[in-house]
């Protein structure tokens, strides 16, 4: 009997430890946590090797994204379903070897911005005297994102303009102009698209074209048919967009090919990415969809399979809304990220970092979700995130923006939300069955993510350390050597905010090199080309993108951060016709132009 | 959630009978129910966090159980109670980290052990530990909250298959007054807010509320005797449930069940003292 009731006080004890473990597992996660600290940047530099600086306006940057008016039976929860559209993308589009700036408005009647850069830390819109600044006008659509790229290589990138709407060609004419080809090339009259991106898939020299749906094509935003347009499921939705591949055709015609090359989805894609995962030489393709599961299609050159179950990323369904690759442990191999939706006390999806598993590979390669051991798990209502080297210490940091809807500070939408997500599709599927906003936010106001990476596994934030401390609704993430210094600048596309720019600062110790590649056999704009660079026993591998993240794009460069190292190896480019080329000991803290060897 | 109190005969040496081993005997229903739902909703949309977390809560249960009980009776347990709790916990909670489902499967069978007025735990164990997780953790955990994926029949094959089976448990009365009081309160919540009725009945129609309705409130061992007393609980939870809805609560249903359920019980405890005569017959 003295036994038992022994026992019955140690399991008490046990029972109450467990019952506040909760709370001691927050504290402890609380004090890893170095966001709060706000640095000056002489501390930031010696404490994380730099120091981001908001310069939208020195850089005579005055952009603000102004959000459309749908059709007037969507005004109750207008904010929440009118909320995207701000993009950006990195261009040289003059082909002055100074990244260009294109970023998006979604107002009808908004113009969009096309900044050149004018060399001297400024830059200037050129949107209107070029031709590509009056595209939202009523009855087109409004602009969703941006994406370049050389489809008629001719030396020149050509810009693909998606919307919620017609969707637009124009071609640059040697940077002095754009011509609007849509008709000429074959685009459909109408996509709800949020995604595309540029990518040879079938290796011909030629870039194609992927664009991804999210609301059905047959579903005009501004007069409705029905109300019942919404998902039909929170997570399990089928009912969005279509996908659409358009093959160059190479005489300035695409055709639309999706379904005979095996990309057969009604998924509500956000966000979509290319590279080479398995070592094929053939872009594989990644789609982030929201109410739903991502989709890995693997690519033979010819067709594409879909293979999200087997390799593990197609699971557990969530609220995709970015696509980004990074070789974060320095292996030669590409993690993605997802980002998700974790709203404490509702709604914890966890963003998703899926890395190779160990001892797969190829056909075989399986992946895992280690955005949790990594430290890059809960980033409030996640949008945009790229990698790259920010302190140029040799190892991929991660940049996050988030934050949904910022209306009222102190009244949110979160329980009427959770409260319709929860229900059958018959009520989820029909805007008017949704209960009102009345101006509350949702997930809104939320603080920025700057994970530095050690190296081994562990991504610490310092946004705030290191300047990052606005809390617009933050939509898409550009990283750019925008004044060709050597370090990654940051350009932040927010829904009803200004466009921002960090300007970085970086130790000098810290060495770097950077690679602009022009492809002959390859498509001019080497989109697909992988740099694999060797130093110090170590090794990164970058991949040229044609789109990645959320409505957003980098400049095509690839920049290598590389620590305080002497010297580099070798450099090894694979370009995507399969040439391999090597550049032995390439020059530190310079950028390469190459171009493929013929 | 808990299994149903059934008595249970003394063991006797009988012949192995073929008609025996195939009849349904009660206790194994509710499992067997839950498991149905399990495979249904993992089958048809893939509705588990994963596999590994649902395993983990289950076995952490049954492990943890079978020590208590060894602890506590000396003798091993039926474990279809454990297995109950470890299910549902590895639906109901939704959390990217493993130790929620460890920490929630222990407290909930530990609160069976611990919190025990008069010899009779007052928690049902799975309300208590998910209930404590969602409050306590809320930056890391979060409960279901999805639907049946697209598809209708699921849903339908749920209510029909668990309103059988509650009934063949003889507590239907319970499910049945919730669900009406749900949604009579439904209307009223819609009245006050001015929401769409739709958005207020939404919650019904997803497995949360199926497993909530189906295996949590009617659990015999935290409700109290009289079906009519029965009644009158359950619809006190919905009217809780609707107050902590009005101030925008997102898991209500689990927090009134949380209050109501065992103040009710400490009620009937107390009534029960107050007679001179202990008849009490086995439900």
């Amino acid at each position: 009997m003295k036994q038992r009731s022994a026992a019955r006080i140690v399991v008490a004890i046990i029972f109450a430890a467990l019952v506040l473990s909760p709370l001691i597992i927050k504290r402890f996660a609380a004090r890893r946590d170095e966001t709060k600290t706000k640095l000056d940047l002489q501390t930031a530099l010696a404490r994380h090797g730099f120091y981001l600086q908001e310069v939208s306006r020195a850089a005579g940057v005055n952009f603000v994204h102004q959000a459309p008016t749908l059709d007037p039976r969507l005004n109750h929860i207008m904010p929440q379903v009118a909320s995207m559209g701000a993009s950006v993308s990195i261009v040289d589009f003059d082909h002055d070897g100074w990244p260009d700036i294109y970023v998006t408005s979604s107002k009808e009647g908004a113009k969009n911005a096309l900044y050149r850069n004018m060399h001297d830390g400024t830059f200037k819109d050129v949107a209107e005297e070029l031709g590509v600044a009056d595209v939202n006008r009523p009855g087109t659509g409004v602009s969703m994102g941006a994406v370049w790229g050389d489809y008629d290589n001719d030396g020149y990138e050509d810009l693909l303009l998606i919307k919620w709407g017609k969707p637009e060609l124009f071609h640059n004419d040697a940077g002095h102009g754009f011509t609007r080809v849509t008709e000429q090339v074959g685009l459909p009259p109408w996509i709800n698209a949020n995604t595309a991106l540029w990518f040879d898939y079938d290796g011909d020299g030629l870039l194609d074209l992927f664009i991804g749906g999210y609301y059905s094509e047959d579903v005009d935003l501004w007069h409705l048919a029905s109300t019942k347009m919404m998902p039909d499921s929170f997570e399990y939705a089928k009912n969005g967009g279509r996908k659409y591949l358009f093959h160059n055709l190479g005489n300035g015609k695409f055709e639309e090919i999706s379904e005979q090359v095996g990309i057969n989805s009604r998924r509500w894609a956000l966000a979509s990415a290319a590279a080479d995962l398995r070592g094929t030489g053939h872009p594989d393709l990644f789609i982030a969809n929201d109410y739903g599961v991502s989709e890995l299609y693997f690519n033979d050159g010819k067709r594409f399979h879909e293979v999200g179950q087997e390799t593990g990323v197609g699971f557990a369904p969530k609220s995709g809304m970015n696509a980004s690759f990074g070789d974060i442990l320095n292996q030669g191999r590409y993690a993605v990220y997802v980002s998700n939706i974790s709203e404490e006390g509702v709604l914890i999806q966890g963003n998703n970092l899926w890395m190779p598993k160990e001892g797969t590979s190829g056909d075989k390669v399986q992946f895992e979700n280690l955005a949790r051991d990594f430290g890059v798990e809960i980033g409030g209502w996640s949008f945009g995130a790229q990698f790259g080297d920010l302190n140029n210490d040799g190892t991929l940091d991660l940049y996050l923006t988030n934050g949904y809807v910022s209306l009222d500070h102190d009244r949110s939408y979160w329980y009427d939300f959770s409260k319709i997500a929860g229900g059958h599709s018959t009520i989820l599927n029909d805007a008017k069955n949704w209960p009102a906003m009345e101006g509350r936010s949702l997930s809104g106001y939320q603080t920025k993510h700057v994970w530095l990476n050690d190296g081994s596994g562990k991504f610490v934030d310092v946004a705030s350390a290191v300047g990052v401390t606005d809390t617009y609704d933050g939509r898409a993430v550009a990283f750019a050597d925008l004044w060709n210094r050597g370090v990654l600048d940051v350009v932040v596309a927010n829904e009803r905010g200004p466009l921002l720019i960090y300007k970085n600062t970086v130790t000098p110790e810290n060495k770097w090199v950077e690679f602009d590649l022009e492809g002959t056999k390859s498509n001019r704009s080497a989109i697909g080309a992988q740099v694999t660079v060797f130093w110090n026993g170590q090794q990164q591998v970058q991949e040229v993108s044609g789109g990645s993240g959320f409505a957003a794009q980098n400049q095509r460069r690839l920049h290598f951060g590389l620590g305080k190292t002497s010297h580099i190896e070798r450099a090894v480019i694979r370009w995507p016709s399969g040439k391999v080329q090597t550049i032995e000991n390439p020059a530190l803290n310079e950028n390469h132009s190459v171009t493929e060897p013929l | 959630m808990s299994q149903p109190s059934v008595a249970i005969g003394p063991k006797t040496a009988e012949p192995f009978q073929w008609k025996r081993f195939f009849s349904l005997d009660n206790r194994y229903i509710a499992p067997m129910f839950i498991t149905c739902i399990l495979v249904v909703g993992q089958i048809s949309f893939g509705f588990l966090e994963s596999y590994k977390k649902t395993g983990i809560a289950i076995a952490v249960s049954l492990i943890s159980e079978s020590i208590l009980a060894r602890i506590f009776t000396g003798k091993w347990p039926n474990l279809a109670s454990a297995y109950i709790s470890g299910i549902s916990v590895g639906i109901l909670v939704r959390s990217p980290a493993i130790w929620p489902y460890v920490v929630c499967a222990l407290i909930s069978i530990m609160s069976k052990y611990v919190l025990r007025v008069k010899g009779r735990h007052i928690w049902n164990p799975s309300n208590f530990g998910i209930s404590v997780l969602l409050f306590l953790a809320p930056g890391t955990v979060a409960g279901l909250s999805i639907q049946w994926g697209n598809y209708l029949l699921p849903m339908l094959v749920i209510w029909v298959l668990g309103s059988i089976i509650i009934a063949r448990l003889h507590r239907f009365n319970i499910t049945g007054t919730y669900v009406a009081c749900f949604i009579a309160l439904a209307f009223l919540r819609s009245y006050i807010t001015g929401s769409p009725w739709q958005s207020e009945i939404a919650p019904l129609t997803g497995p949360m509320y199926q497993l909530f309705i189906f295996f949590m409130i009617t659990d015999p061992k935290t409700t109290v005797r009289s079906k009519f007393w029965q009644c009158v609980v359950v619809a006190i939870v919905a009217f809780v449930e609707m107050i902590l809805r009005l101030e925008h609560v997102v898991y209500a249903p689990f927090y009134a069940l949380f209050m109501v359920g065992p103040a009710a019980l400490l009620i009937e405890m107390w009534f029960d003292s107050r007679r001179p005569v202990p008849a009490r017959v086995a439900a």
